[in-house]
């Protein structure tokens, strides 16, 4: 069953084509990677998803749902949340801290303002559980600014995980991290997104984790997609070998 | 608050609810001066060191508690001190609900100028609309007229400085301490907290859900109230208000505090208000060139304690550790 559809979704910056009329659909359950070279249209295509960009034309369906015109929080209710490529915390506030805010949005607890955040012991155990599932358990207290990038990019993907959402957009989690700290980022991701039953679609350059991890892959390139099927097939893509990878089969 | 902070937070009580018995009138009167002017420090605080967001207009809050307890005490003939609170509290709330509309759909010197702005607006209407504010020469609130505790306490004579002032340090005392712990709960709560991701990374926020624009000006609006409640609690102390604390230097002033005590931790804009408070007052009394004494002190800051007097202390404290 689709989660997630866009018909012919388009944004354009000039004369680029960045996302050119993109028919995408994401099913329930699966882990998704998005691939495509530096400049394919695959961030921008999560940015109209999410709202951090509109699109010139075209169309979002979440479920039935039409959320084309709908604004962050409205699509943050209706199930999506998201990472980002850079690093994106509240480097001030602990890691504990960063978990919780997410919580207390999630619960719609934010505009408490005469109860002290750390006496809210369901949401405090829930932020402790989960840090421990992304095996962060023993930085709670820690500068979220203060730790190291690897467990930064896994405390990323926890804050958007804390929202519970149906669909959950990965930008790159695993840049900047060396090749050790990728698997195990990788494998922590993958426990959690799947033991939690939620839709994941990850954007990644490296074919390694792309093919070790999905469920299923989409390639983009120039604003369109090239290729769309099981890892398997994507592997045997002559097209996508050539764009991609600059192997001319 | 841990059981450290709690028992230092205790020492500190215990000091100020002895001041009275030791120092004498002018040293209490100074301290109560000091006090108020730190609630209005915590006030301005929740906006610069927990939102982000640096406001050159608090002078506007801090008059419309002051004029708001002028204008009621002319115009109704109201004399009591509780009456003043709430009405100085509706006069900076309905100011600061206005004025953050405007203001807090924008950020960094968009957001601070047009906060000075608008405080010059009322500067000028205190100023120009005379015959309602005094103009120039202000509106008196004389301490003979003021009544304490809903009518208990009252000072008839201009021979009763002296026991005003006494019981007048133990009401601001009080009052701090309910606007302090009301502060601290404020930013240790889910919706301080969510003030302070906003602060670090509104992107984030926003895609956590969260309207910044609304969080912005509920931290406008509960900023404006306390630093207007300041205004309250100065006025009577003062005997009287001028147009001068709605001008840009009085909210020159509220910044001050924050940067001399230091704006990233809770305690700093409050020991920076007491300790400016001295500063002001003593530089005046030395020197007739007194605000170069306060500018050099401000240079000095900011080049080589840019986290303020509390924040340098706990730098230097948790290196001696």
């Amino acid at each position: 069953m689709n989660l997630l559809r866009t018909e012919g979704l388009k944004k354009h910056f000039g004369e680029t084509r960045a996302v050119d009329g993109v028919d995408f659909t994401v099913n329930e359950g699966e882990f998704l990677s998005l691939v495509g070279t530096n400049g394919a249209g695959k961030t921008t295509l999560v940015n109209l998803i999410s709202a951090f960009l509109l699109p010139d034309s075209g169309r979002i369906f979440i479920g039935d749902r039409d959320i084309t015109h709908a604004s962050v929080d409205e699509r943050i209710r209706a199930g999506i949340a998201r990472s980002f490529q850079l690093v994106n915390l509240f480097d001030d506030l602990s890691v504990l801290d960063n978990v919780a805010l997410a919580i207390f949005a999630r619960e719609g607890k934010t505009k408490r303002i005469f109860a002290l955040a750390e006496r809210d012991a369901a949401v405090t155990r829930e932020a402790s559980d989960l840090l421990g599932e992304f095996g962060l358990g023993g930085k709670s207290e820690a500068r979220a600014g203060g730790i190291a990038q690897g467990e930064r990019k896994l405390l990323d993907v926890a804050v958007a995980y804390a929202l519970r959402p149906k669909l959950l957009f990965l930008d790159e989690p695993t840049s900047g991290v060396s090749t050790r700290d990728k698997a195990q980022i990788m494998d922590t991701v993958s426990a959690v997104v799947r033991g939690g039953g939620i839709t994941a679609v990850v954007i990644e350059h490296d074919m390694d984790v792309v093919f070790k991890y999905s469920d299923r892959v989409v390639v983009m390139h120039e604003g369109r997609f090239l290729a769309d099927g099981p890892p398997e097939e994507i592997r045997r893509n002559s097209d996508v070998a050539k764009y991609l990878l600059g192997i001319d089969v | 608050m841990n059981r450290r902070q709690a028992a230092a937070a205790a020492a500190v009580l215990v000091v100020l609810a002895l001041v009275p018995a030791f120092a004498g009138t002018y040293q209490t009167q100074l301290l109560t001066y000091g006090l108020t002017l730190a609630i209005a420090a915590l006030g301005f605080n929740l906006l610069l060191g927990y939102t982000g967001l640096l406001s050159f207009g608090h002078s506007a809050y801090f008059g419309a508690g002051a004029y708001g307890v002028a204008l009621i005490m002319r115009y109704l003939g109201v004399s009591s001190m509780e009456l003043f609170i709430v009405g100085g509290i509706i006069c900076s709330a309905a100011l600061a609900a206005l004025f953050g509309v405007v203001c807090v759909r924008h950020t960094r010197i968009f957001f601070a100028i047009l906060t000075l702005a608008l405080s010059q607006v009322l500067w000028t209407l205190a100023y120009k609309f005379f015959w309602i504010t005094g103009g120039t020469d202000g509106l008196r609130v004389p301490f003979s007229k003021l009544t304490l505790l809903g009518g208990l306490i009252d000072f008839p004579g201009a021979d009763a400085f002296a026991r005003f002032i006494t019981f007048y340090y133990y009401y601001v005392l009080v009052v701090f301490c309910v606007c302090t712990a009301l502060m601290w709960l404020i930013v240790h709560s889910p919706f301080g907290k969510t003030l302070q991701a906003i602060r670090d990374n509104e992107t984030r926020a926003r895609f956590l859900g969260v309207r910044i624009w609304r969080y912005r000006w509920l931290a406008f609006l509960v900023s404006g109230i306390f630093t207007g409640l300041a205004g309250t609690l100065w006025v009577p102390l003062n005997g009287l208000t001028t147009p001068d604390v709605l001008y840009w230097p009085q909210s020159g002033k509220i910044v001050f505090f924050a940067v001399l005590g230091g704006f990233r931790n809770f305690t700093g804009p409050i020991v920076g208000a007491v300790i400016f408070n001295y500063l002001e007052v003593y530089a005046i009394a030395v020197t007739e060139y007194w605000q170069i004494t306060l500018g050099a002190i401000l240079i000095v800051l900011v080049t080589f304690l840019p986290s303020g007097i509390v924040g340098t202390a706990q730098r230097l404290s948790a290196k001696l550790k």
